[in-house]
């Protein structure tokens, strides 16, 4: 089983992909910006790598690495989800 | 306890796609973004519950950081600094990953930090996601960097060419792949790695440099995939679903607006990648020289104020000009203004306008024009036949008729606003110089052109005060 796991993410990849293109094919020109902001929040999903790093029991490099990282993709997280809502709020139709 | 983890990933995978999906309408695009933002508090949350996770300290230092920069910048960012804001997270993410890829590969190399002598073998899946990782995060992380200062002003926005370029690009690219090839074979070796993660670094400033300004719309969308494929590969490395999941959807959706934004210039990924308008450095010289002569009528403000009192429909066609000039507010006042006159008004906006997908639709937003008046290129150009008159503010390029007819023009082919089949077209420009493709525009020598000069802001501030004034 264990040499299935890579096989089994490659599979989930092909098929995010195509969900991806599926769904964003879809938004309209106006929106393109809140798009770029709100999934570059999502891309911060990185952090949970970081936390992993960042938590070890063991002070080492991998810890300073993982703190940057942490740091890196909170930016990332917060900044991109209150800006996109920042930018949504003024979407208005009269 | 591990069970609860993988669950609740998949809970937080599954609202993502749900907050991309209602990101697609302008009705439902703020619930969309609470769900993402939802799914990630999960997804964080559940990993602080990791058994590897033991220390918290560190965590909470680096998340605090992060946490008061990015209120910051996502508080006190101008609208019209949305693409530098957007260009610098996308940085963010890819120098994320590439630090998890470093972090990853010394806690999995058991002679570090102290020599035990033990032989290091790493899965060859997991030696090549490491090595991805890496590329694509450093190559983000400094590629943004530059897109950032291009978009500041930082850095120079003109298409910067160094010798030897694509040869050099192409050797330290393939110089990379050898290099993680060897890794995958020989992992131990560390200062290759180091090597790798420097050349990448490297080369995401030598990638973005030589694109010009008014191609940062594909620049940024580009390394929006990017940031997403990065993160997409640190999941590989970690062997965790929720970070493929969501690197995946944010890679496809940089790599469709790249896609639209190309089309928009009719132009292949491949050339505005190389740099500038590559292909026509020759003929922009010679169709400079054989540039439309005639004369060009101009209009000030109580004229325009005049002509405008007697039609019946206006279509506003903004560019990069009205962002610089930060005129959305004053162009919002004339549009009320004219509507108050009874005159119907819509805005024509080219896919490339600006300097990121959706550029002008946000400033315009920002100034509460409503949504409903803005239309893309496709859905307006038929309508400039029957259209009064056409105000340009600040976009030149997109309106250039020899795109349509020129086979010697740089831009010939790419798709533009058909304002000059319009009654009057009145642009408004600071001056006479050529747009970003260093060209002449055919346009403002045609006989139902008027040019309107002034910076934007000062020019439509006064045509709506002489509107009121007659």
């Amino acid at each position: 089983m264990e040499e299935y796991f890579f096989l089994m993410h490659v599979y989930v990849f092909a098929l995010a992909i195509f969900v991806g293109f599926e769904l964003i094919t879809k938004v309209p020109p106006t929106l393109h910006t809140p798009l770029m902001s709100g999934s570059n929040a999502i891309s911060g999903i990185t952090i949970v790598g970081a936390i992993l790093s960042a938590g070890l029991e063991q002070f080492t490099i991998s810890t300073i690495l993982g703190l940057i990282a942490v740091a890196f993709a909170m930016i990332n997280v917060i900044g991109g989800f209150l800006v996109t809502d920042r930018m949504l709020k003024m979407f208005k139709k009269k | 306890m591990k069970i609860t983890i993988e669950i609740t990933y998949l809970i937080a995978s599954v609202l993502f796609i749900l907050g991309i999906k209602y990101l697609g309408s302008p009705k439902t695009a703020r619930k969309g973004n609470l769900f993402a933002a939802i799914g990630m508090f999960l997804a964080i949350a559940a990993t602080l519950f990791d058994k590897q996770v033991l220390t918290f300290e560190w965590i909470i230092i680096g998340a605090l950081i992060g946490s008061i920069a990015g209120v910051i910048m996502a508080f006190k960012t101008p609208m019209t600094g949305m693409p530098q804001m957007v260009g610098m997270l996308n940085g963010f993410g890819g120098g994320a990953s590439i630090l998890v890829a470093l972090s990853e590969y010394f806690k999995k190399n058991p002679n570090y930090p102290v020599n035990t002598g033990l032989p290091f073998d790493l899965p060859i899946d997991q030696g090549i996601a490491i090595i991805l990782s890496i590329l694509i995060g450093g190559v983000t992380f400094t590629g943004s960097m530059i897109a950032f200062g291009k978009l500041q002003g930082i850095v120079t926005g003109k298409v910067v060419k160094y010798p030897f370029q694509h040869t050099m690009n192409a050797l330290l690219f393939l110089g990379v792949i050898a290099a993680g090839v060897y890794v995958v074979m020989f992992p131990a070796m560390i200062n290759i790695v180091l090597i790798i993660s420097v050349v990448s670094l490297i080369l995401g400033v030598l990638l973005v440099l030589p694109i010009g300004g008014a191609d940062m719309p594909v620049a940024i969308s580009l390394l929006n995939s990017y940031s997403g494929l990065a993160g997409s590969m640190t999941g590989f490395v970690l062997g965790n679903n929720v970070l493929i999941i969501a690197g995946a959807l944010v890679g496809a959706s940089g790599i469709i607006l790249t896609m639209i934004m190309c089309k928009g210039m009719n132009r292949s990924l491949m050339n505005v990648v190389l740099g500038g308008w590559a292909n026509a450095g020759s003929t922009s010289a010679t169709s400079s020289t054989t540039s439309p002569k005639g004369d060009v009528k101009s209009i000030d403000s109580e004229e325009l104020a005049m002509l405008l009192d007697s039609v019946s429909s206006v279509i506003i066609v903004p560019g990069y000009g009205m962002a610089v000039g930060q005129a959305q507010h004053a162009v919002r006042d004339l549009v009320n203004i004219l509507e108050k006159k009874g005159i119907k008004v819509r805005f024509a906006i080219h896919p490339v306008a600006g300097r990121m997908p959706g550029h002008m639709n946000v400033l315009l937003a920002e100034a509460q024009v409503s949504y409903d008046k803005l239309f893309a290129m496709e859905d307006i150009n038929d309508d400039f036949n029957n259209t009064d008159v056409v105000i340009v503010i600040g976009a030149n390029d997109v309106v250039n008729p020899a795109a349509r007819h020129d086979e010697s023009s740089p831009i010939f082919g790419m798709p533009i606003l058909n304002v000059d089949y319009a009654k009057t077209v009145i642009i408004n420009k600071r001056s006479m110089n050529a747009g970003y493709a260093g060209i002449d525009n055919e346009l403002f020598f045609y006989p139902n052109a008027l040019m309107y000069f002034g910076d934007s802001k000062d020019a439509i501030t006064k045509l709506v005060n002489e509107i009121k004034n007659l």
